[in-house]
């Protein structure tokens, strides 16, 4: 009893209970079939939605407009870089996630040079910069029809006994993510500028040094998502990060981090992202259009995030 | 604001002055960076500035501004709508294929739509929801109604709405009229009458609004409102220039809007903002991203960037103008 009632006040557990109950639902609609497949899939697609969504959920925590918009842009340009610097071969896997990292990391860095040395609200920083990083992927991305290499598509795929290996792996890194929210100095830090900066100027925390780290942090995260992508869906393009801008909002939303900044919570990212995927799923196995499909989405985001309200202002 | 207020008495005429000069200089920084952008292409194709060109470049003007001053409502409310763009698309649908077979169904749907806008006000205001991800969930909304509407592109426009868009008036083409008549009534709507002080101040100073017995739901559901009435004339005049629709004809739309707002001088929070600033940040977008850049050597990948880049040098200018005024 105790341990439901303290499990209910947890905002993350409402995430995993609406993706049990939609996959439910299917398999209720299939009669039983292919539940065990459902979850693999959800498992392997929701990875990416993860990675991204931990970056874009620091960002937001560190208060009010703090957005990172260039995060699609950002993952097209990293999966195209990838995929050239691979180019197909085997022995390029380690240089090529490098080059992806790094491209990343620069996209980050320069994010917070606009937004420190313009002082602009980061959403504006972050949507030029994307603008101008979506210029250089279509001039760079040019007719790039460059497979992965084969050992990097086997990884991105590989499963022991159904469970995705990334996902694991994925696991593991958001562990750390939650460890370093909670327990380490950078993530006590961001949650003190998200709640109130001048306070946190105030005590000592070095304000623009942790905000240079997390949008570099996010960055960087957009990168490694980029080549990922490019190795499950085996090749890059320029469109292939576009749906990750609204995933990565929603599910830090839905995974009960607050919008307003000081207040993140890493499962809930995890329990969204399998919640949206398992959804999308269960629509595309009622046989529903695609205009259905959007349109009971965005009515579903809108009600979770009514029925979980705001949080009352502080004033 | 009474400190700043002490503070400026404080200071000597000549510091005044020099303050007085530098708000100018930001007042007139929107239509500034648009003379530049217009001086950039009369130097790189005289041609281009005639009836002919003006009305070739400006093609999208209208409904850029118009998703603008939408936009620019909402943001005016502290509020952001990250929907204008699908919506804009829907509208288009509706206008293409409703508005034309059946115009009494089709104008309800379209009133229809200002009403949900205003219904996401008051929901907001109620839950204290934040608008980024309530308008974000509305994207796939509309997207979805969009694609129901009109599952492939097609359909046509009115014949009212094509004969009005496609008039030409003597001397002045019609996109820039068009354009000058919407700042005009926007700003003297919200710039010039009691009431729209009232809703400017809804974003400067909520509490304060309160306290003198305002009603804050009220504001917040006009400003939607506002919002969804212009969204809907941005959908239409669209239409009115392409003829047909698509669901995604209105996706570039949102960030086009947001960047439009902040380029005429607008500011996310506090109820800074101006319509005829809005205007000008659309136009100075809308050229940016015409098809004429490619007459002008500039290769259609970089078009994107070049949005970007003004971007990022107009408000590169507003700071160093800004520090003057501290």
């Amino acid at each position: 009893m105790i341990l439901v009632r303290s499990l209910a006040g947890k905002p993350w557990v409402w995430s995993f209970l609406g993706a049990l109950v939609v996959w439910l639902a299917t398999i209720a609609f299939t009669g039983g079939y292919g539940a065990g497949g459902m979850v693999t899939a959800a498992l392997s697609l929701a990875v990416f939605t993860v990675i991204v969504g931990v970056g874009q959920m620091f960002v937001i925590t560190l208060g009010p407009g703090n957005v990172d918009l260039s995060l699609p842009a950002n993952i097209g340009l990293a999966s195209a870089v990838a995929m050239k610097v691979m180019a197909g071969s085997d022995s390029m896997i380690v240089v090529g996630l490098l080059a992806a990292l790094a491209c990343g990391a620069a996209i980050g860095a320069v994010n917070y040079l606009l937004i420190w040395a313009l002082r602009i609200p980061p959403i504006i920083a972050t949507l030029s910069a994307s603008f101008i990083i979506q210029s250089i992927d279509i001039s760079y991305g040019r007719g790039l029809q460059i497979k992965p290499p084969p050992g990097f598509a086997d990884f991105t795929n590989w499963q022991i006994l159904g469970i995705p290996v990334l996902a694991v792996l994925t696991v593991l890194f958001t562990i750390g993510a939650a460890i370093a929210l909670q327990r380490m100095i950078y993530g006590r830090s961001v949650l003190a500028i998200g709640q109130n900066i001048r306070a946190a100027w105030l005590a000592g925390v070095n304000v623009g040094r942790i905000r240079f780290l997390t949008y570099t942090l996010s960055g960087t995260l957009g990168g490694i998502d980029g080549a990922l992508l490019a190795g499950y869906f085996r090749g890059a393009n320029v469109d292939i990060g576009n749906e990750y801008l609204l995933a990565s909002i929603a599910v830090v939303v839905i995974g009960g981090t607050s919008v307003a900044g000081g207040k993140a919570n890493v499962p809930g990212v995890w329990g969204a992202a399998l919640f949206l995927v398992l959804l999308l799923t269960m629509l595309n196995t009622f046989g529903v259009s695609a205009g259905v499909r959007l349109l009971l989405t965005g009515l579903i985001i809108v009600g979770v995030i009514t029925a979980a309200g705001g949080e009352k202002a502080v004033r | 604001m009474t400190a700043a207020s002490l503070d400026t008495t404080a200071r000597s005429s000549a510091e005044r002055g020099a303050l007085a000069r530098a708000r100018l200089l930001r007042g007139l920084l929107p239509a500034l960076s648009l003379a530049l952008v217009l001086a950039a292409i009369a130097w790189l194709n005289p041609r281009a500035i005639s009836y002919f060109g003006f009305s070739l470049m400006l093609n999208l003007a209208i409904p850029i501004a118009l998703a603008t001053i939408a936009q620019m409502f909402v943001i005016s409310g502290n509020e952001l709508d990250l929907s204008i763009g699908t919506f804009v698309g829907f509208v288009g649908c509706v206008t293409a294929t409703w508005l034309k077979d059946a115009p009494l169904i089709g104008v309800a749907i379209l009133l229809g739509s200002i009403g949900v806008y205003a219904l996401l006000g008051a929901l907001i205001h109620l839950r204290n929801l934040p608008s980024i991800v309530v308008t974000l969930g509305m994207s796939f909304v509309w997207q979805g109604l969009a694609i129901l509407v009109l599952p492939k592109p097609g359909g046509k426009a009115p014949d009212w709405l094509l004969a009005i868009m496609s008039f030409k008036p003597p001397l002045i083409p019609f996109p820039i009229i068009a354009a000058l008549l919407i700042g005009l009534v926007v700003h003297f709507g919200l710039m010039r009458t009691s009431y729209g002080v009232i809703l400017r101040g809804s974003g400067g100073n909520p509490a304060a609004l309160k306290r003198a017995g305002w009603s804050l739901l009220k504001t917040k559901i006009v400003l939607f409102a506002l919002a969804g009435l212009f969204g809907v004339l941005s959908g239409m005049a669209l239409i009115g220039i392409t003829t047909s629709a698509d669901a995604n004809i209105g996706n570039g739309y949102t960030l086009l809007s947001i960047a439009g707002v902040i380029l005429g001088g607008g500011e996310f929070v506090g109820g800074r903002v101006s319509p005829i600033g809005a205007v000008i940040g659309a136009l100075t977008l809308a050229l940016a991203a015409s098809p004429l850049l490619t007459f002008m050597h500039i290769p259609p990948d970089w078009q994107v960037a070049a949005n970007g880049a003004i971007l990022i040098i107009v408000l590169a200018a507003r700071v160093l103008i800004s520090r003057k005024e501290r």
